[in-house]
């Protein structure tokens, strides 16, 4: 059986006039039917621009230079805008970060529900109605028929991202692209939210892109995680291995810099220094400059090299050795 | 929504007394109606049963208690001119004015949004580029020379426009409206035209840049995601929320325009209140011109009411309360 989305050595350049941007440079990753794949990484490594390039909407002056999407065995980087958009919503749909920002503010929330009912299906106004009520309630919106007349900003900030959540449901797609859905929200309604999707999505074999910078999340919700650095994967396996054994230097620190691992009263682990400006990357691992075991070998390019069962790494001294505590 | 509304009846009517003092004062100020109004020949007699009879030998502070009382009672004064009933001369001008007004805010959108639409959706393209700098002439050439360039090309040389006057008016509610017949209409046109020519580029750079903004919005790149159409995107989702500046700023100059259409009256020969608003300056005519003021005042509140009120049909967070 092909699997859901299979992404192969994807590149997204943003042509800007300071020179070529790579967000996106190489990136491979495969998610299985129901299966849930966490994208890890800092602001700026390229993740949300993965996310925008499987869906066909990379703002201008970006666009997809290379790489194949292969969503049930269809390339979408080679698709018409016609059959993205007839994809879109239906078969792959996403949520975004800002639930405040996502809907449109002046218009009702039925309309938007409807209207996405109603652009990938023929059913009358009424139908579309009764679905967009039971998908509100299905995600746990309570009086869905009242709510469905009301405005975005009449709801609370986790219940637009539910509502949000809802829009996505609406066709039961294949695939739901989660870019940091629950960053915005406090921590009681993100457990609530990231529960519900769980539930939503093992129910109608939904397969997950988790977008997100909070390893936690990823710990509770992925099958497997790919963490990605300056618009590359670094390191990718299945979620156990990766946060139990992480191989990579830079997953290490992404590990380190979670406050609840540290002990009380000592300081504050972080990774040194901050992320390269993809406009002037150095040749070689894009991780060196900040990397503590970086040497003279790391100014060539490493590739992913398949380090354990099913975990690869790209890096010339991976942590091999005893996970430090 | 009531309270809202009556707070407003009472801010408006403080608003109308202050405007009548300040012009009552204010003309008064300016120069002595008397000197102009009575010839040079009259004897000492004659100027005062004329001063008299206008009931200019009172006090200025008698003279408006008497405004006041009259125009509580629907009486705006008699014109000194004209000898007639101020409010009346004006609204017999009113009708001109107001077509003339409403054709050039009609094709100020009609125009203006299409082409502010199409320069915010394609930034880069020539032809954007090419409507925001004529949309820069738009803003910077002077009315009266427009005006002139329109007579010159379309009425003297192509012959296709008549170049004064309302043409053929054709009775509606009790009144002259020239946009009911083809006559009429095509006499409108190029000083309706000429007027619009500032709020199109204003409605063309209000357009480009809400359309530029909200482009941008998460909900436009949502709405794209959820697999909406273009057209959809554009016209519900994006339009929707560019309206609203777009309202404000041409509900108020609608205001000003049927206020201070001055020049392109005078240009087209086109018999509206600017026109008379003018001449009743140039002779002291204080009741014309207290009664004009008055009306443009009135005008303005409701025009900014009604504008308000829009608001809160366009934006659902606006809600209309009684908040001081």
């Amino acid at each position: 059986m092909t699997a859901t989305l299979e992404v192969r050595d994807l590149r997204t350049h943003f042509f800007t006039r300071a020179g070529i941007v790579k967000a996106v440079d190489g990136v491979s990753f495969t998610v299985e039917r129901g299966k849930v794949l966490g994208l890890v990484g800092e602001s700026g490594s390229g993740k949300s621009v993965t996310g925008f390039s499987i869906i066909g909407l990379v703002d201008p002056p970006g666009r997809v230079t290379g790489g194949q999407i292969l969503f049930k065995g269809r390339d979408l980087a080679s698709a018409s805008e016609e059959e993205m958009r007839r994809l879109r919503g239906n078969r792959i749909a996403m949520i975004f970060q800002d639930p405040m920002m996502t809907l449109n503010p002046v218009l009702r929330v039925d309309t938007q529900m409807i209207e996405t009912v109603q652009a990938h299906q023929k059913v009358d106004r009424e139908t579309a109605r009764q679905r967009a009520r039971d998908t509100l309630g299905m995600v746990g919106i309570p009086s869905p028929d009242e709510r469905l007349k009301s405005y975005p900003h009449q709801f609370s900030g986790g219940m637009r991202q539910r509502v949000a959540i809802a829009i996505a449901l609406l066709h039961k797609p294949d695939l739901i692209i989660a870019d940091e859905p629950t960053t915005a929200l406090d921590v009681t309604i993100q457990g609530q939210i990231l529960a519900e999707v769980q539930k939503l999505a093992a129910q109608t074999g939904t397969s997950l892109i988790w977008i997100t910078h909070d390893l936690s999340v990823v710990a509770g919700l992925a099958d497997d995680v790919a963490v990605m650095y300056a618009g590359r994967v670094v390191e990718d396996g299945p979620v156990s291995q990766v946060l139990d054994a992480p191989l990579h230097p830079y997953t290490v620190g992404l590990i380190g810099s979670v406050p609840s691992r540290n002990k009380r009263g000592e300081k504050l682990r972080q990774i040194p220094g901050m992320t390269p400006s993809l406009l002037s990357l150095p040749p070689g691992c894009a991780f060196q400059s900040r990397c503590a075991r970086a040497d003279a070998a790391c100014r060539q390019d490493p590739d992913l090299f398949a380090l354990r069962e099913g975990q690869r790494a790209r890096c010339f001294h991976p942590h091999l050795e005893a996970i430090p505590a | 929504m009531t309270v809202y509304l009556l707070r407003r009846i009472l801010q408006s009517f403080m608003v109308l007394v202050a405007m009548s003092i300040i012009v009552f004062v204010g003309v008064y100020a300016v120069g002595d109606p008397v000197e102009i109004l009575i010839s040079p020949d009259a004897d000492q007699l004659e100027r005062e049963r004329a001063i008299r009879a206008l009931g200019l030998d009172l006090p200025l502070w008698e003279q408006y208690l008497v405004f006041v009382q009259r125009a509580l009672q629907g009486d705006l004064g008699r014109s000194f001119v004209f000898n007639e009933p101020a409010l009346q001369i004006i609204l017999q001008r009113m009708p001109a004015t107001l077509e003339l007004a409403f054709g050039s805010m009609f094709l100020s959108i009609l125009i203006g949004l299409p082409l502010g639409l199409y320069a915010g959706l394609k930034p880069d393209s020539v032809a954007s580029k090419t409507i925001m700098a004529g949309s820069i002439l738009g803003f910077s050439l002077p009315t009266f020379w427009v005006g002139l360039m329109l007579i010159m090309v379309f009425a003297v040389q192509l012959g296709w426009l008549p170049s004064t006057g309302r043409g053929e008016t054709a009775t509606l509610f009790g009144l002259q409206w020239s946009f009911l017949t083809a006559n009429g209409l095509a006499h409108i046109l190029m000083p309706a035209f000429n007027l619009a020519l500032f709020k199109i580029s204003l409605v063309i750079r209000l357009t480009r840049a809400g359309v530029r903004e909200t482009m941008l919005m998460d909900y436009v790149k949502f709405a794209r995601a959820k697999g909406l159409s273009q057209n959809r995107v554009i016209f519900v989702h994006v339009f929707k929320n560019i309206l609203i500046p777009v309202v404000t700023v041409v509900g108020l100059e609608l205001g000003s325009t049927i206020a201070f259409s001055v020049v392109t009256e005078s240009v087209f020969a086109w018999p509206g209140m600017g026109k008379l608003i003018i001449d009743s300056i140039n002779v002291l005519d204080r009741p014309v011109i207290v009664a004009y003021l008055m009306i443009i005042v009135l005008m303005f509140i409701v025009i900014n009411l009604v504008v308000d009120i829009l608001y809160s049909v366009l934006d659902p967070r606006v809600r209309l309360e009684a908040k001081a």
